[in-house]
């Protein structure tokens, strides 16, 4: 992993780099400026020293091009800073649509994680190296917040919403990852290892999982589909046959924009899901009644994570219905 | 007890003996737990710091003990939990805010402008009553099993999760925080209607501008605290869902209130120190400011200025982009008027008559750490980079320099500099040139290598650590050792000092000021007569100066 010492960490991710150097840019700036002033200071307090103790210089006011010099070059500098920043920033929380989805979920004191295959780990991540990873994630607890530092990734894990960060790993190896939110008691043991794979080696830990069967389970969007039957989900928002429709269809919802009672609209993205399954009433759609009830407390974060893949599944379109068909 | 003080002026300039001033002027317990006079709340207040001071100084070292090996080898992970907690909020809420205003603000404030005492005396009393209460309230809930929250209170585990005694200790930074509005309040009125007669605001020393502008900042940011506590009270005890999601609250609600408060008040610690370094490099380098008006207005802006960058706490909370857009550049303007203040101070310097007396130590060691820890937090506000470095050592380093290596340093200068003033006595100047150096090095020693730490990915709050970051630490541990030992020589000369130093003039440092223009200690009164403003702040020039 890491050597015994160094004074900057491994670089892991595309983003590494690009943060890097604005890191390198801030040094050097910084680096300048407290040279200046040390210098200029211990230059002033030598070359000025009190020669006697009744010695007393002539007064000076004060200099306005000074001034505005070393006001304006500061918040040009900073400016420049400021967009640099901003430009990661924006990279980072945007992710590319090709990207590979995995839902995490953490709790005090681990962090779990599945993949869209179904493999399940916990307080370990396996990654394809150069395929862009995108997570979801959500805490059932308290706040965390999931850190790569040779990713230079950062995201906090909130519960009761879902935030999304995303990277593509470069090289392979092994990566700390921490928790680095205060979360309590065992904080500092919430943390685990990423694994940067070759692709083909990937695959293969995908579907044999170097001995560690149980943590091989059904697909997300699988599990998503059960929880869709279990919970009477589809009594109301199956497919129609014929009879009055109770709820929206959900096929093809996911990244639609819907039509809200109250007039305004949102796109259907994983908060969207979650809250209407949580607290129905809050985002009513056009044209339905208040009827759905709550499902606080009947479906936990990782269901609700299967039933959101189970919705925004490719195969969505088809199945439910005849399932509907089946069970009617 | 304050009218017999008049009669002290007749033995100036040359104090005789049995002089009155406000230190001998009543004996007793009663004469100091009843005071109003603004001096001697000033030492109440030097004391409560200092204990508290010591009693934050102790966790820390228990903190450095245990992260001197990756494992969690000294004490149980909630122990080390509550000792940072508790280390925090001691620090922040009974030394550092207090710590300026409270003691050198309250002895000089009223001096500085030529008044008898603040506007409200006796609610001046009760500000350190109330300080002391909610510092008890504080220490029950140490004794009685400590919290573990971190000083910042995060939501839910505050208010659902955490096992400790978060009610005791709410309630105890709840009722502080009224002791600074109190102060707040007494600054403001005290500047705005008992100048004397021709001190204009621009004739007004930096000291009170950057007073000033903290007042302004404690009367307005901390009922924003108070209400926070309220409200993690209501949720903890009554289950009323406020942060918490599973009760139906928003745990990003408070971190935006938190910091509402808590990020002005890192400008509460920081902006009277800047203007206590004006005062040092002035006085030592026997020159006026150099550039006055700018650092007077820079106090204002960052006070006004700083309540609008709280966000930048909150970059990877899943706060908006465009809201981080906003909160960061916000955060990089906050940061120009810092930089006018140490360009003007280094101007200052510049054809100035320079010595090296400890206050000038001190202000030379809080332009360089104050200007470390300064452009440290360019890194914080750019965004993306924030995102690597947020919530690692590289935070703890940055406010450390800013609040140790700024505020701390400021304030010892400070004390070194008005001990004469305060006590009548002279501190031994060997020992304290010697006591700034010893603390110089431990500071930088301590936390420079938590920079390193912090970008190599070390997560702040940790009890145990992977071993590739035990170097640093141990490092760090080390400067500790030495920052405690340079912590402990003040301590002991100053109270030497009370009894053996060498006795002081009225102006042992030929300062100018009306603070120094009565004799040491001050008179109660402060002054025989009103003194009339007649010219500007540090109008040190080569004519005899004449004396107000």
């Amino acid at each position: 992993m890491q050597p015994e010492f160094a004074l900057f960490p491994e670089k892991a991710s595309t983003l590494a780099a690009r943060v890097d150097a604005l890191y390198y840019f801030l040094i050097a700036v910084s680096g300048f400026f407290a040279t200046l002033i040390f210098l200029l200071v211990i230059y002033f307090a030598v070359k000025y020293r009190r020669r006697s103790a009744t010695e007393q210089p002539q007064p000076i006011e004060g200099d306005l091009r000074l001034e505005l010099l070393w006001t304006i070059l500061p918040f040009g500098l900073a400016m420049i800073m400021f967009g640099w920043g901003a430009n990661l920033y924006f990279s980072a929380s945007r992710a590319p649509s090709d990207a590979l989805n995995l839902y995490v979920v953490g709790k005090q004191w681990m962090w779990k994680i599945q993949h869209p295959e179904g493999r399940r780990e916990i307080n370990e991540l396996h990654v394809p190296v150069g395929q862009p990873v995108k997570l979801t994630m959500t805490s059932e607890d308290v706040i965390h917040s999931f850190f790569i530092p040779a990713f230079r990734m950062k995201m906090d894990v909130v519960p009761g919403r879902y935030t999304t960060t995303w990277f593509e790993a470069t090289k392979a190896g092994e990566y700390h990852l921490f928790c680095a939110e205060y979360c309590g008691t065992k904080h500092s043991q919430m943390i685990g290892r990423i694994v940067v794979m070759e692709p083909v080696q990937y695959e293969q830990w995908l579907k044999n999982g170097n001995g560690t069967a149980s943590m091989l389970g059904e697909a997300p969007e699988v599990a998503g589909a059960r929880l869709f039957q279990e919970q009477r989900c589809v009594t109301c928002h199956g497919a129609d046959v014929g009879g009055v429709k109770l709820g929206p269809s959900l096929i093809g919802l996911f990244g639609k924009t819907v039509q809200l009672q109250s007039g305004e609209s949102v796109t259907a993205d994983e908060g969207y899901i979650r809250e209407s399954i949580l607290n129905p009433m809050a985002k009513l759609v056009a044209g339905y009644q208040p009827i759905m009830p709550t499902y606080q407390g009947q479906i936990d974060e990782e269901g609700l994570l299967q039933l959101i893949a189970y919705i925004r599944s490719p195969g969505k379109t088809a199945e439910p219905a005849g399932e509907t068909r089946a069970e009617q | 007890m304050s009218t017999a003080a008049i009669e002290a002026h007749d033995d100036f300039p040359t104090p005789t003996a049995p002089r009155e001033h406000y230190l001998n002027v009543n004996y007793g317990v009663k004469s100091w737990l009843l005071t109003t006079d603004h001096k001697r709340i000033a030492l109440l207040y030097l004391t409560s710091i200092t204990l508290f001071f010591f009693l934050g100084g102790f966790f820390a070292v228990l903190i450095r003990l245990e992260l001197m090996t990756p494992a969690g080898d000294l004490v149980q992970s909630e122990t080390y939990n509550k000792l940072f907690t508790m280390h925090g909020l001691i620090m922040i809420f009974f030394f550092l805010i207090p710590s300026i205003p409270a003691v050198l603000g309250n002895f000089l404030v009223p001096m500085m402008i030529g008044a008898r005492d603040l506007a409200f005396p006796r609610l001046n009393l009760l500000s350190w009553y109330i300080y002391v209460l909610g510092g008890l309230f504080t220490l029950c809930a140490a004794v009685f099993g400590g919290v573990d929250t971190g000083w910042t209170f995060y939501t839910p585990y505050s208010t659902t999760y955490a096992n400790s005694n978060v009610m005791l200790t709410a309630v105890g930074v709840f009722i502080t925080g009224f002791s600074s509005i109190l102060t707040g309040l007494n600054f403001i009125v005290t500047i705005h209607t008992m100048r004397a007669p021709g001190l204009t605001w621009f004739r007004l020393p930096l000291f009170i501008w950057a007073h000033y502008a903290t007042s302004l900042i404690m009367i307005l940011g901390t009922p924003v605290l108070a209400i926070t506590l309220v409200l993690v009270a209501l949720e903890r005890g009554l289950h009323i869902g406020i942060f918490d999601p599973a009760l139906g609250g928003d745990p990003v609600l408070f971190q935006h209130l938190f910091w509402f408060y808590s990020h002005p008040a890192v400008y509460i610690m920081i902006l009277p120190a800047m203007d206590v370094i004006s005062e040092l490099i002035t006085c030592f380098s026997r020159k006026r400011v150099f550039g006055y008006s700018f650092i007077a207005f820079s106090s204002v802006a960052i006070a006004v200025l700083g309540f609008f960058v709280w966000g930048h706490h909150m970059f990877v909370s899943s706060q908006s982009v465009y809201a981080g857009l906003v909160f960061s550049i916000l955060s990089f303007l906050v940061a120009i008027p810092s930089a006018i203040k140490v360009f003007n101070w280094t101007a200052t310097l510049y054809k100035g008559s320079v010595s090296y007396e400890t206050p000038m130590l001190y202000a030379f060691g809080f332009i360089g750490l104050f200007t470390i820890g300064g452009l440290t937090g360019l890194f914080l506000a750019s965004l993306g980079l924030d995102v690597h470095v947020h919530g690692t050592y590289f935070v703890v380093a940055h406010f450390h320099y800013i609040m140790v290596g700024g505020a701390i340093m400021a304030y010892l200068g400070g004390v070194h500099f008005w001990w004469p003033k305060m006590t009548g006595r002279m501190y031994p100047e060997g020992w304290a040139r010697l006591g700034a150096l010893i603390i110089f090095i431990g500071f930088n020693l301590t936390f420079f290598p938590q920079f390193i730490l912090g970008y190599l990915g070390m997560p702040r709050r940790y009890h145990m650590y992977p071993p590739e970051f035990q170097i640093l630490n141990v490092l760090s541990s080390a400067g500790a050792s030495i920052l405690g030992l340079g912590y402990l020589i003040p301590m002991v000369y100053f109270l030497w000092s009370l009894r053996y130093g060498a006795v002081a003039s009225a102006n042992p440092w030929q300062a100018k000021g009306l603070e120094w223009q009565t004799p040491s200690p001050r008179p109660t009164g402060n002054f025989p007569e009103t003194p009339i403003g007649t010219e500007e702040a540090y109008n040190y020039a080569p004519q005899e100066a004449e004396v107000v």
